[in-house]
């Protein structure tokens, strides 16, 4: 693979993963258990959409074969679709997805927070704006974890519920591949390894607040590097890309 | 002061142009009268994230997905403005909510018609918020105070929403011939309605009468409805779509468009139960509400909890 061909699929991956928790976060609108986060919901797809735009538009970019973000995120299977894993999980019940937003929001911002001083600029111009957003994120869903686990009896059963199943996929997030190791070493990506103590103490103090344990089954999923995802991703694309491929030639 | 003083202070205070304050002494009936209004436009404003919300899922580019995000999260920010507006008359929330469940607020019947291609995400910004707003411009002169400065806030977001419709819709005009469909065909499905929405016509209209006397309502369901006929029609043509209308003609004495009949029979129905998506609208409000009620517990459950605490330390 080329320097240039590296990059890409690096931007697909991290564009990927951020348009796919837009889409699940959007399918929340409308379903709010209260207005207000209803509100706060939408404000995070919006974050994520916005995140995924500019990795993808600079894919795009890298890639040099005239692709935009639409058609990079409309007009790719799932098998060409490299998103984290957690990311396409179906929403559940809200402590389902407070589960999957929270392990993935401490891995964000911690993400974020190295590849601001990457070497690439516009890679430290995404972070920069992304780690406003991922702190925020993970504020509402840390917030809902404590409240959730430390609110009522149905509460804390269902939120440590959700933890159990979200659990075995958030290994995926911090996997190293050819690709990773290569830009990490350029000084250009992140080395996703070393995140994993950081990542593991917010996790454990957020929990023990929020009176829930860790799950001890670690066994965790893997594939999404190379385009292998849960039969979830499929349904989700085929929503999501049906209008834009209904109509390829038309400009929205 | 008699019953009769109070009242006529208010009338007095009314006509004079000032603004009616939460605290203030009002007729139980100018109270009874904006609850209904203010909730209605509250619900009106969270049902009508539906028929938007319905099209999130195949937004059919990132932009146009990110667009129609933000503008259904205004249209709930619209509705928390209102509820709030309508718990300064000694209303609450939850008793707003109960009132749209069982059916007792209405919200506007236009939302109880169905968006069935994307088009109609342009047609509802353009046509369904374009109407709302020649309403809410007027409101923004209605007497109660929280009412008319919410109305202030909302509509400059509302005029933002029309043009992104028109955006979307004129796009549609200009694209493939299918496009071009879609928008003549969301054009025809959504016209009446939003004619419809202005309400019955003035000489049918039973809560006018002391709505204008009290200056909740400033201007008549029939003025409101011509102006908005008239500043859309040139819109429509401006992009090649026809509106629906066969006795549509510009009148040249009275400087206005001469129109159509509604079809009243069809109003009604609609208003009452038979539109396409009125059970599912109220249903899925209804079940979102529902299947949340444990996470609002746990929510309540936990700020006791904490405060228990504060008062042990």
């Amino acid at each position: 693979m080329t320097a240039q061909e590296i990059l890409f699929q690096y931007c697909l991956r991290m564009g990927d993963t951020h348009n796919v928790l837009a889409h699940r976060m959007g399918e929340w609108c409308t379903n709010g258990h209260i207005l207000e986060e209803d509100i706060a919901m939408t404000n995070i797809a919006l974050d994520h959409i916005g995140t995924s735009r500019a990795w993808l538009i600079y894919g795009g970019d890298v890639e040099g074969k005239g692709r935009t973000e639409d058609d990079l995120a409309f007009h790719r299977d799932e098998r060409s679709y490299f998103n984290m894993l957690i990311t396409e999980l179906p929403n559940g019940n809200f402590a389902d997805t407070i589960a999957r937003n929270f392990m993935f929001d401490a891995f964000a911002l911690l993400y974020y927070s190295e590849l601001a001083n990457s070497s690439d600029e516009t890679l430290a111009g995404i972070a920069q704006k992304a780690i406003k957003e991922a702190k925020y994120h993970l504020k509402h869903s840390s917030n809902w974890m404590v409240r959730l686990g430390d609110g009522t009896e149905e509460s804390h059963q269902k939120m440590q519920i959700a933890i159990n199943e979200v659990w075995r996929f958030t290994g995926n997030m911090f996997e190293m591949d050819d690709i990773d190791q290569n830009l990490a070493d350029a000084g250009i990506g992140v080395d996703c390894e070393k995140l994993k103590d950081a990542w593991m103490s917010t996790i454990v103090n957020t929990l023990k607040d929020a009176t829930l344990t860790i799950p001890e089954n670690n066994y965790m999923l893997t594939g999404s590097k190379k385009g292998v995802h849960t039969e979830a991703l499929g349904h989700m694309l085929a929503e999501m890309q049906s209008l834009a491929r209904a109509y390829p030639d038309a400009k929205w | 002061m008699t019953e009769e003083q109070l009242e006529k202070n208010f009338q007095d205070r009314i006509d004079a142009e000032q603004k009616i304050e939460p605290r203030e002494w009002m007729p139980e009936k100018y109270r009874k009268h904006l609850i209904r209004q203010i909730s209605q436009h509250a619900h009106s404003e969270v049902i009508g994230m539906q028929p938007e919300g319905n099209w999130i899922t195949r937004a059919p580019s990132m932009r146009a997905k990110m667009v129609l995000m933000a503008k259904v999260q205004d249209e709930a920010g619209h509705g928390l403005y209102l509820y709030s507006a309508c718990e300064t008359l000694g209303i609450n929330r939850d008793e707003l909510v109960e009132q749209l469940h069982t059916g007792k607020a209405k919200y506007a019947s236009i939302f109880n018609y169905p968006t069935l291609n994307w088009a109609d995400m342009g047609a509802v910004g353009w046509l369904v918020d374009g109407a709302a707003i020649v309403n809410q411009v007027s409101l923004q002169r209605t007497s109660y105070g929280p009412y008319a400065r919410g109305m202030v806030k909302i509509c400059k977001e509302e005029s933002f929403h029309q043009r992104q419709g028109y955006e979307i819709i004129a796009a549609m005009a200009k694209g493939t011939p299918q496009q071009k469909e879609m928008a003549q065909d969301a054009l025809n499905r959504f016209w009446w309605p939003s004619l419809m929405m202005f309400g019955p016509h003035d000489s049918d209209s039973p809560n006018s009468g002391n709505a204008i006397k009290w200056k909740i309502k400033r201007e008549s369901n029939d003025v409101l409805r011509q102006r908005f006929i008239d500043k859309t029609i040139q819109q429509a043509e401006l992009i090649g779509l026809t509106v629906p209308d066969e006795d549509l003609k510009w009148n040249e004495e009275r400087q206005s468009y001469d129109w159509g009949e509604i079809d009243w029979d069809e109003f009604y129905e609609v208003i009452n139960g038979n539109g396409l998506a009125n059970r599912q609208r109220v249903a899925q409000h209804k079940k979102a509400h529902d299947q949340g009620a444990w996470v609002r517990e746990a929510a309540k459950a936990y700020a006791v909890k904490q405060k228990n605490k504060e008062v042990l330390v």
